[in-house]
């Protein structure tokens, strides 16, 4: 503390007040340490009977099996082997991965264009682009699917219009080979903005003086980018590129709400979450489904880990 | 607070002093505002069909072009007929949502708050263990959770009831560790020892200061457990069997399958303006607190 008056004494005894109400006060802390649980308990026991314990009866419930003939009975890792044996978990596995490997690029390559583009400075009507591009995330992803399902639909859709107008069936978005473009194109439509939103943010945080720096060396425009916007943003890279995972491997609101338009093409297997879904719901197998959710969980975790080590990694060197 | 400085920096970078380009202020270029006007059309395009298509007739919505308006406006009628279906379904489902969204979302907001706030702001026994436990919670993927869960609610009797919608909504893993960068950021430890000087208790501390200080995160995580909540379809499908508790999203899927299904029923027209009065409140919310859900994603983005 600092002072230009000449009464300097009682500013020190003050200060000296001070720092033993604050060691007062650091043992005062120390005594009662356990008020924090005073605002976190709610959140904690809410918490356990949502998160934890759901999670815990899964893992029991996959290790039993229930049969007509014999009742509940503990089979192990009997389901997990199953399971890993099973077609019809691969087929919807192989297709959220080519998922996660086609569509998560393809969006994130284009958020980040668009970040990249509002960061510019060189648009005309920025504050537009932003708020527009972004506004899908608003949108209901059952809105969402329905919206698109009608553009995609051969009564009364966009795709008729141009399928009228080139002659013929160009375009098939139902059909089999089809399918998952069209599912792919419906999630890059609700969620480009918001990654861009993400990397527009981070980008928003570079210090001006780094740009002022990099003019006095000379630098311009994609030099800028590549030497001090893209490694600026890579913990948002980083971040994105697992909320996308997640979402890959979670996938079942695009496809349960397109069915009924696709029926033959969109199976109950479509992917792993549709099957554990058809699995508790339609043949009420609850066992075998807590298991096909648990190894999607595990799967997604450890895929998502491996992404944050090898981000985080690259940020130290 | 986070807000403040980067107004600063915008100012600073788009700032009138200078008149020459340089990286900072470079000049407009047509090409890439057109670059972006492509990503425009391509958000814009399915929103501006729907707008449009509520307005039209069935008949109309068959023989007409998708982008263009039909031979009646049909916009009153359509959104009179939505709304009187099967009894008015509709807006019970428009009120459910609502119910799950005020409860759900406010509950979320109100248990993140106290949480984060606990967690940034108080050395206590198991801090360490909870943080770890609830951030390690996010990679969980939800839906893995789901069928358990319906399995344990329906044992203790809550499916089917908005209980079974409402207890788990009020989990917000991102909410608690927005409002711990929050606190971190925006409530001094110097003025909440003052207060404990003072005499006041930590709770009254926490509603009288802290909560002030920690407005604006609060409404960012409000706003996203809204949108969470009224976009919420995954839970109410397996948990609701009674139409009565359907929420918005839920109901125009039955419809829509109704429609398209075996036995059609042509409500079409009825999906269309339902889908369109569902995103109506949630878009206005968005663009109304813009400046708050892009610091909401800048705080969760940039810290880590």
């Amino acid at each position: 503390m600092t002072t230009t008056t000449p009464y300097t004494a009682p500013t020190g005894e003050q200060e000296a007040s001070r720092t033993t109400a604050e060691s007062s006060t650091a043992v005062r802390r120390r005594r009662k340490d356990w008020q924090g649980w005073l605002f976190t308990w709610p959140f904690a026991f809410v918490f356990v009977f949502v998160f934890i314990t759901p999670l815990v009866y899964a893992l029991w419930l996959s290790l039993f099996q229930n049969q007509l003939v014999g009742g509940n009975s503990f089979v192990g890792l009997g389901n997990y082997v199953t399971a890993f044996q099973d077609p019809s978990f691969w087929d919807g596995f192989g297709r959220v991965l080519g998922f996660l490997l086609i569509q998560v690029p393809i969006m994130l390559l284009l958020a980040m264009v668009a970040a990249l583009a509002i960061d510019s400075a060189r648009l005309y009507a920025t504050g537009l682009f932003r708020v527009v591009v972004f506004l899908p995330y608003a949108v209901p992803a059952v809105v969402a699917v329905l919206m698109w399902g009608f553009l995609y639909s051969d009564n009364f859709g966009l795709t008729a219009s141009i399928n009228d107008w080139l002659g013929g069936t160009v375009l098939q978005p139902f059909a089999r080979r089809w399918v998952t473009a069209s599912i792919g194109n419906i999630v890059t439509w609700e969620y480009v903005g918001y990654n861009m939103v993400i990397f527009y943010s981070a980008l928003k945080t570079i210090p001006t003086e780094l740009y002022e720096a990099a003019e006095i060396d000379g630098a311009r425009g994609w030099q800028v980018v590549r030497a001090i916007k893209l490694p600026a943003v890579r913990g948002a890279i980083v971040i994105a590129t697992i909320f996308s995972i997640i979402g890959s491997f979670q996938l079942f609101n695009e496809p349960n709400v397109l069915q009924p338009l696709a029926n033959n093409v969109i199976t109950s297997s479509f992917t792993p979450n549709m099957y554990a879904y058809n699995l508790s719901f339609a043949g009420q197998q609850y066992n075998y489904s807590a298991t096909v959710a648990i190894i999607m969980g595990v799967f997604t975790a450890v895929i998502a880990y491996v992404v944050q080590m090898r981000g985080s990694r690259k940020e130290d060197r | 607070m986070s807000t403040g400085h980067r107004t600063i920096n915008v100012r600073a970078r788009t700032g009138g002093a200078r008149r020459s380009f340089s990286v900072t202020r470079p000049p407009k270029s047509v090409a890439m505002t057109l670059l972006m006007v492509l990503f425009l059309v391509y958000a814009l395009v399915p929103i501006v069909w729907l707008l449009v298509n509520s307005t039209k007739t069935q008949g109309d919505l068959f023989s007409t072009f998708g982008l263009s308006f039909g031979h009646t406006f049909a916009l009153w009628d359509n959104i009179v007929a939505t709304v009187t279906h099967d009894d008015g379904i509709f807006l019970r489902w428009l009120a459910n949502t609502l119910l799950y969204v005020v409860v759900g979302a406010g509950g979320a907001t109100f248990l993140a708050t106290l949480a984060g706030y606990g967690l940034a702001k108080f050395r206590f026994p198991g801090r360490g263990a909870y943080f770890a436990v609830v951030l390690g919670a996010v990679a969980v993927p939800g839906t893995a959770l789901a069928v358990p869960t319906f399995l344990l609610f329906s044992q203790l009797g809550l499916t089917n009831t908005p209980w079974s919608i409402i207890i788990p909504s009020l989990i917000s893993p991102f909410g608690l560790y927005l409002i711990w960068v929050y606190t971190i950021d925006s409530v001094p430890t110097e003025l909440l020892e003052a207060a404990r000087l003072d005499g006041a208790g930590e709770l009254r501390t926490f509603f009288t200061i802290s909560v002030r200080l920690l407005a604006p995160g609060i409404v960012t995580v409000a706003l996203f457990s809204v949108v969470a909540t009224w976009n919420n379809y995954f839970l109410p499908l397996i948990m609701l069997t009674d139409p009565d508790w359907y929420p918005l999203t839920v109901g125009l899927n039955q419809w829509s399958a109704q429609a398209a299904g075996v036995a059609a029923e042509p409500i079409f027209n009825l999906v269309v303006t339902g889908s369109l009065i569902t995103i109506v409140p949630i878009v206005v919310i968005f663009l109304l607190l813009q400046r708050f859900w892009q610091s909401g994603l800048s705080a969760g983005s940039v810290k880590q």
